[in-house]
Order: structure tokens, then C-alpha cells, then sequence
């Protein structure tokens, strides 16, 4: 073949392998709003779970997602953030120890989730006795995010300038007031970014919450931590697994809300990452 | 003042080792539960029976325990994945990093990102009431749960991080190394295929790992879509299930604790999590290092 | 020539197996200007951040030798670096306030430790002495990024006197600014030796001649020629300083 044809039918290879996956998300999007929005309304979302798809709603799944999400990010955003601090700012980079700590993050952060449900099943549901509670599922949440967080935290203090260090140290800064007074504070956008993503993992999450127990059916909305709860991933699952076309439709209306959900955070974090990028 | 400031550097550095050593724990202790749950499982299964074994039946009189069939439409799974999400992923990415405008390159990611963020039981519902029935049109007999349409749908799901891990690696390149083979008047295709992708071979392997390790890994997309039927089929158009898929099934069932199936679920983890630990390591050691070290 | 502040008493630095600073001895004195001029790569930026132990954060670098600030090893066990700060400022070659308000970036450094002060006085003073105030007297809670290029350094330089220090290394504080603005930092040099010890780092030797009382030339991590800055300037003692001064290399 000619060397220009050649050049040129590559590029559009490219290219349009590009748009098909821009096109992939249009259709699933497109898809799911034609199956999903007649059974979209109020109804749906203030309505507790039923047997018959028209009275079906969503009201204890939100709020179980609502309660998971806020004790997840409760224990992790500490534990990821420190981690990040030790690594960037304690840590002699070159230590094999250190070497050790950053690939075991790594593959935290690619293990399969199932794996962190059996953890969490083991120990928080049955040594630790939490039960099928919404502690369990938080905690195990909390340990699956974490590495993700640590990473995002630290590509954010990588991006704070040493000059920053070395003018606070010139004055006379301890380690911990250069790092809490200065680099921290400068982070913050970004880590907030990198934690609003891993947030929005969290919301998604459906195998290791089904592996500790969240249950496909709940009459009440929970009102304690150690009670028993659902999330709007686990219902859907339970209404998409079932034959009927019906209960593909609120499946549907459910995974709206979970996009609608999602989309909203993603936004977010989108903002402030460009509104921040001070030092790019 | 100095001294108590001094002894508050200190502390604040040992808290912080305190809260490092937590990410080692879990690794750890992910190992001691899956060894510990799966001992009283191999108490009862020979584990050659278990590896070699041909056979899955464990809620069906007689029992069987051989996870071959498993990790056959797990590797079917990968198999079609990888397909599908290595040429298109290579090919977006080679899009994004030498032909797109800044601009839209700068619309391109974040809809990328929006991709990657889709939760995976949503893939698995849009695989179920979406591609299947498309792939119906074309393959009559095909099954309501089938390898193909997960596999495919797998596929979409970790298209974005392979893209995104090979533009990082192209962009890591040093401009020189375009600079010098433009200047020989060489044309775009020919700079990608005799020098850039020469050089990032280990980058797109190590990625390669990777995306096969997230893909024996993900588990609600190929629960809903592909089905609960362990079988050593090959066959892309019928029902089969995967290692994840069907630790979600016994942990769905009501099994009593320390009965036999909630114990093999730990041993299936445990195979599950050693393919993806070593993946693992392998795919991000190689990606640690600089691209052109690597090579 | 005054009592001398800091003392270098045969002071070798290495990178790794490199050296950097070639057995130097040197002194500096209370309330003048000391300028330390070379080639790019003498050395000269490394003997300066060794007064502060700023070099601490360089991986693989080791002393040989002793810096002595009012008679005390800085190196020895016993110091506490941060104290060593404290007293010895440093303003860098790139402006680099912190990303906070004009106010707390000359406060921030006196709070950590722990001075008590009227905070108003003391930003007021030290944005004066810097000859910033009249410039930003309206607007010291905007942030300090929104300032110009020289506005930056005089805010760094303020940030260091109201530290109160007693010496303020400079590492060629004007190499990223325009002449304008270079004067004016010149300009305040002069004010500040009054009440300052100060060391600068530079490359630009009309500046050295303007500002300095003392010239110390370097070649290689040599201390090739030390003296009163009108003797090194027009009656050089070495053929090298003669020749980088006429500008035959360099």
C-alpha cells in the first residue's frame, strides 16, 4: 500500500475507534433513560421496596447508600490521607521498604473487590460481630477505597512545589508544621478531587456489599449504624436478575438515579480540579 | 516552645507510620482469611482434585469440586475482553496522545473518565437488556445468559484504563524521539509503528497484565450477564460462570456458615487472588519504572 | 573590619564522590554585605545554603569541616537546625511566597515559633522595612500569588526580617526578575545591612560592585580571592578573578 493511504486510513482507524467509545456511553445512556423514565418520579424514590414493580421504590436503598457512604468516607479519608503524607513527606523514597509499601498500595487498589467482601465477611461481620450491619459495609467500603485515595492524595502533594518546603523550612519549620501549614493546605483541592472519585467508586460498589450481607429487601430506612441495610447498587442487581420486563424498567429508574448520582459528583470534582490547578 | 514543637514532630511522624502500616495489614490479612477459611475446605477436597478437576457441582448431589470449569469462563471472559479493549484502547490512545488537538483531547479525557467511573453492575445491566439481544440478531441460538455479551461488555468496562494507561505511556516518551524520526521525513503511522510502539512494548505489556487482572477480577457485569452455569464449553454463545460470579451465588444462597459451599467460595477467592496478586505486582513494577528504562 | 558572625573553618562539600566546596575558611562580618560571585557551578550556591543547613534536604551530600555561627558548630549534634533558621533567613533565586494572604505569609514563620507579638506591628514593620507597604497596605488579605514578580521577592524578604534574623542568606535573588525590579531589591540591600548581616549569591557581577562591601570569588569549589569588594574589583590579586572580572570566561 501507498505510504500516504497507509498514514491516512490509520489515522481514521484512530480516530473513529475513538468516537465509537464516545458513542458506546451516548447508547448505554440513551438505553437506559428510554427503558427507565416512565417509572422515574417521586413515587419511586419515596416508595419502599415491593412485589409489584409499579409501587416499587427506592427510599430504603438511598438511604442505606446515604449511610454507607458517609461512615466509608468517615474511616478512609483519614487513613489515606496520613498514608499519603507518610509516603510524599516522611518516607525516604529509595528504601526498599518504602518500594514495598508503594507496590502493595498499587495492588490494593487492582484487587478484585469480591476479594475485600470476603475480608470484610470474615472479619468485621463474623470475628469482629458487627453482624450484617452497616458498620461492616462501611468498613470493608473504607478498606476497598483507601488505596485509591492514597494515590490520588499523593499525585496531589507531588504537585505542590518544594519551593514551598524550602521557604518554610528557611524559616524555621519543623517537618509536621511544614506539612500541616503548608503543603496540606495546598493539597487540598486535589486530594478532594481524588476523594470525591473514590467516593463515587464507593457508591457503585455492589459485589463485596452483597458478600457482607446487604439485603435485597428492607422495610424500614436505617436508623442506627449497627442496623441492617440495602444500597441502590444491591437493589438494582436484585430487580435487573429477575425475568419480568417490568422489573428491568425500575431497574432502570434505579440506575438513573445512581448515573444521575454519580454524574453530579463527578462534575464536582471535575470543578475543582480546574479551578485549583494552581501550580500546573 | 523548641523542645515541645520537637517532640510533636516526632509523634506526628510515628502516627503517620502508624496509619502506613495499616495498607500492609490488609494485604496481609487478606491472605491469613483466605488461607484460614479455605484450610477446613481443603480438610475435605483433595487440592489436585480441586485444581485439576473437571468438574463443578457443589450444590448438586454428587459433589464435585474442580474449578476448572470456572476458571474457563473466567479466562473466556478475558479472553473476549482483552479482544475487544487492547486494539481499541491502543487505538484511542494513540488518537489521543499524536493526532488530537489539545483541545479536544481535553474533552475526550474527562468523557473517558465518565466511562471508567460507570458502576459495573450498570455494564451488566446494559449487557444483559442491550447487547444480548443485538447479538440475538445476529446469533439466533444464543443463550439468555452467554460469554459473549459479559466478555464484551468487560471489554467496554476496561477499555478506558487501558487507553488511558497507554496515552501515559506514549506521552512519557521524550519529544525527541518523534523530533528525530520526523525529521528523517518519516509520516505519522510509520513513527507510531517503528518507534513508538517499539519503545513502549513493556508499558503496553505491563498494561496488558493489568487489564487481564481487572477483568478476572470484575464480577457483577459477568454475574448478571453471563450467567451461573459452570461448564467447560469454549463456547462463546452459551451460558457459563466465573470464578466472582460464583462466590457472589453461594454468598446469594443461604449457606450455613462453615458448611462446605461457604467454604470453597474462599478457596475459589483464593485462586482468584493469587492470579491477580502476581498480575499485579508484574503490571506495576514495570509501570513504576521510566519508559525508557524499561525497555 | 567588625566582629565576624559566621565563621567557615575548612569546609568541604561532596556530591556522592563529587566536591563541591574544596577546604574553604572564611569570614563574614556582622552588618555588612558579603557577595559571593563565580562561574555557574563554582559552588557558590551550595556554601550558601550550608550556612543555613538548607543542604540537609540534598540527598547524598556530606560535610567535612565546620560552619560556626556566634562561635557554635552548626553541624555539631546538639543543634537544633530549626533554631539555626530561624536566626539565619534565606530568601531564593525564584520568588516563592506561600499560596496564602500577604498578612499570613509574613506571619505564618513568627507564629510556628512561637513568637508572642502585636501581629499588625510586626507586618506593618516588616512590609515596611521591605519597602512593600505602600504598595499593599490596601489589600494584605489578597492572596500573595496575585502580586508581580518583584513585588514576591520583597515579600519573601519581608517574610525573612520579620523572623528577625540575624543574617539573611540571598541566592541570587534578582537572577528571575526585571532590571526595575532588581533595582529596587538593590536599592533595599543597602537599607538592610544597617540591621542585617547579609550574604548574596550572584552571578551578575555589577551587582556585586554595587552592592556588596566584601567580594569573595569562587572557581570550582576554590575560594580563589576574598576581600574588600573596591580591591577585588579593580586590584585583583589573582590572574583568574582578573580574567572572569574582565569577562574571559564565566
Amino acid at each position: 500500500m501507498n505510504r500516504r493511504l497507509m498514514d491516512r486510513s490509520f489515522y481514521w482507524f484512530c480516530k473513529s475507534m475513538t468516537w465509537m467509545a464516545l458513542g458506546i456511553l451516548l447508547i448505554l445512556i440513551f438505553h437506559i433513560c428510554r427503558q427507565g423514565c416512565e417509572y422515574l418520579d417521586w413515587q419511586f424514590l419515596s416508595s419502599l421496596p415491593s412485589r409489584s414493580p409499579e409501587k416499587a421504590g427506592i427510599k430504603t436503598a438511598l438511604a442505606g447508600t446515604v449511610w454507607i457512604i458517609c461512615f466509608t468516607a468517615l474511616f478512609a479519608i483519614p487513613f489515606g490521607i496520613a498514608t499519603a503524607l507518610y509516603l510524599e513527606e516522611y518516607a525516604p523514597k529509595r528504601h526498599p521498604f518504602v518500594r514495598l509499601l508503594q507496590i502493595n498500595i498499587a495492588n490494593l487498589a487492582g484487587m478484585p473487590s469480591i476479594i475485600y467482601g470476603l475480608l470484610g465477611l470474615t472479619i468485621f461481620v463474623r470475628s469482629l460481630g458487627f453482624e450484617r450491619s452497616i458498620l461492616a459495609g462501611s468498613l470493608t467500603l473504607a478498606l476497598l477505597i483507601l488505596p485509591v485515595i492514597v494515590i490520588a492524595s499523593q499525585e496531589a502533594i507531588k504537585a505542590v512545589p518544594d519551593s514551598i518546603r524550602f521557604a518554610a523550612y528557611a524559616m524555621g519549620a519543623r517537618r509536621y508544621q511544614v506539612v500541616l501549614g503548608q503543603v496540606l493546605p495546598s493539597a487540598i483541592p486535589g486530594i478532594m478531587t481524588g476523594i470525591i472519585l473514590s467516593i463515587s467508586r464507593a457508591i457503585g460498589e455492589t459485589a463485596p456489599l452483597i458478600i457482607v450481607g446487604a439485603m435485597s429487601y428492607i422495610a424500614y430506612t436505617p436508623e442506627s449504624i449497627f442496623d441492617m441495610f440495602t444500597v441502590l447498587p444491591v437493589q438494582i442487581y436484585n430487580w435487573a436478575g429477575r425475568p419480568k420486563e417490568e422489573f428491568h424498567a425500575i431497574a432502570a429508574a434505579g440506575i438513573m438515579v445512581l448515573l444521575l448520582l454519580l454524574l453530579s459528583l463527578n462534575f464536582i470534582a471535575v470543578t475543582i480540579r480546574s479551578r485549583y490547578q494552581r501550580y500546573k | 516552645m523548641q523542645n515541645k514543637t520537637k517532640f510533636f514532630d516526632r509523634s506526628f511522624h510515628y502516627a503517620l507510620l502508624v496509619f502506613v502500616l495499616t495498607t500492609l495489614a490488609v494485604t496481609l490479612s487478606v491472605v491469613v482469611v483466605l488461607l484460614n477459611e479455605s484450610s477446613g475446605f481443603f480438610a475435605h477436597v483433595n487440592l489436585l482434585d480441586f485444581l485439576f478437576g473437571t468438574k463443578w457441582t457443589p450444590l448438586l448431589e454428587p459433589k464435585s469440586f474442580g474449578i476448572l470449569p470456572l476458571i474457563c469462563g473466567t479466562f473466556m471472559i478475558v479472553i473476549g475482553a482483552i479482544a475487544f479493549a487492547l486494539p481499541v484502547g491502543l487505538a484511542i490512545a494513540i488518537y489521543l496522545s499524536e493526532f488530537a488537538s489539545y483541545n479536544s483531547r481535553k474533552r475526550i479525557k474527562p468523557i473517558l473518565e465518565v466511562l471508567a467511573g460507570i458502576p459495573t453492575i450498570v455494564y451488566g445491566f446494559f449487557a444483559l437488556t442491550f447487547i444480548t439481544p443485538l447479538l440475538k440478531n445476529i446469533f439466533p441460538e444464543i443463550q439468555i445468559f452467554n460469554a459473549l455479551s459479559g466478555a464484551l461488555v468487560v471489554g467496554i468496562m476496561i477499555l478506558p484504563m487501558v487507553a488511558s494507561l497507554c496515552d501515559d505511556g506514549f506521552r512519557a516518551l521524550p519529544p525527541s524521539l518523534r523530533e528525530g524520526a520526523y525529521g528523517l521525513g518519516a509520516k505519522p503511522y510509520e513513527v507510531i509503528r517503528h518507534i513508538l510502539l517499539p519503545a513502549s512494548t513493556s508499558r503496553i505489556a505491563a498494561t496488558l497484565i493489568l487489564a487481564i487482572s481487572r477483568a478476572i477480577g470484575e464480577t457483577m457485569a459477568v454475574t448478571l450477564a453471563a450467567g451461573a452455569t459452570p461448564n467447560l464449553s469454549f463456547n462463546f454463545l452459551d451460558s457459563i460462570q466465573t470464578m466472582t460470579a460464583y462466590i457472589v451465588q453461594v454468598s446469594l444462597g443461604d449457606t450455613p456458615a462453615n458448611s462446605i459451599e461457604y467454604q470453597s467460595s474462599y478457596a475459589v477467592g483464593l485462586v482468584l487472588f493469587i492470579m491477580t496478586f502476581f498480575m499485579n505486582v508484574i503490571g506495576n513494577l514495570v509501570l513504576a519504572k521510566k519508559p525508557l528504562e524499561a525497555m | 573590619m567588625t566582629e565576624p558572625i559566621i565563621k567557615i573553618e575548612d569546609l568541604s562539600i561532596y556530591y556522592g564522590e563529587k566536591r563541591a566546596i574544596n577546604q574553604v575558611s572564611m569570614d563574614f562580618c556582622n552588618n555588612e554585605v558579603t557577595a559571593i560571585i563565580g562561574p555557574s557551578g563554582c559552588g557558590k550556591s551550595t556554601l550558601l545554603r550550608s550556612i543555613n543547613r538548607m543542604n540537609d534536604f540534598v540527598v547524598g551530600l556530606r560535610n567535612e569541616g565546620k560552619v560556626l555561627y556566634r562561635d557554635k558548630n552548626i553541624y555539631a549534634e546538639d543543634i537544633d537546625e530549626s533554631e539555626i533558621r530561624r536566626n539565619i533567613g534565606m530568601v531564593f533565586q525564584k520568588p516563592n511566597p506561600f499560596p496564602k494572604s500577604i498578612y499570613d505569609n509574613i506571619t505564618w514563620g513568627p507564629k510556628i515559633n512561637g513568637y508572642k507579638e502585636d501581629w499588625e506591628k510586626l507586618v506593618e514593620e516588616s512590609l515596611k522595612r521591605a519597602a512593600l507597604w505602600d504598595e499593599v497596605k490596601d489589600r494584605l488579605h489578597s492572596s500573595a500569588l496575585e502580586l508581580s514578580g518583584g513585588q514576591q521577592q520583597r515579600l519573601c524578604i519581608a517574610r525573612a526580617i520579620a523572623m528577625r534574623p540575624e543574617v539573611i542568606l540571598m541566592d541570587e535573588p534578582c537572577s528571575a526578575l526585571d532590571p526595575k525590579a532588581t533595582f529596587k531589591i538593590e536599592d533595599l540591600i543597602h537599607e538592610l545591612k544597617e540591621s542585617y548581616s547579609i550574604l548574596i549569591v550572584t552571578h551578575n557581577m555589577q551587582q556585586a560592585a554595587r552592592v556588596s562591601d566584601r567580594t569573595a570569588f569562587f572557581y570550582l569549589g576554590d575560594l580563589i580571592e576574598y576581600g574588600p569588594t573596591k580591591q577585588i574589583f579593580e586590584l585583583p590579586k589573582k590572574d583568574q578573578t582578573q580574567d572572569y572580572i574582565q569577562g574571559k570566561f564565566g
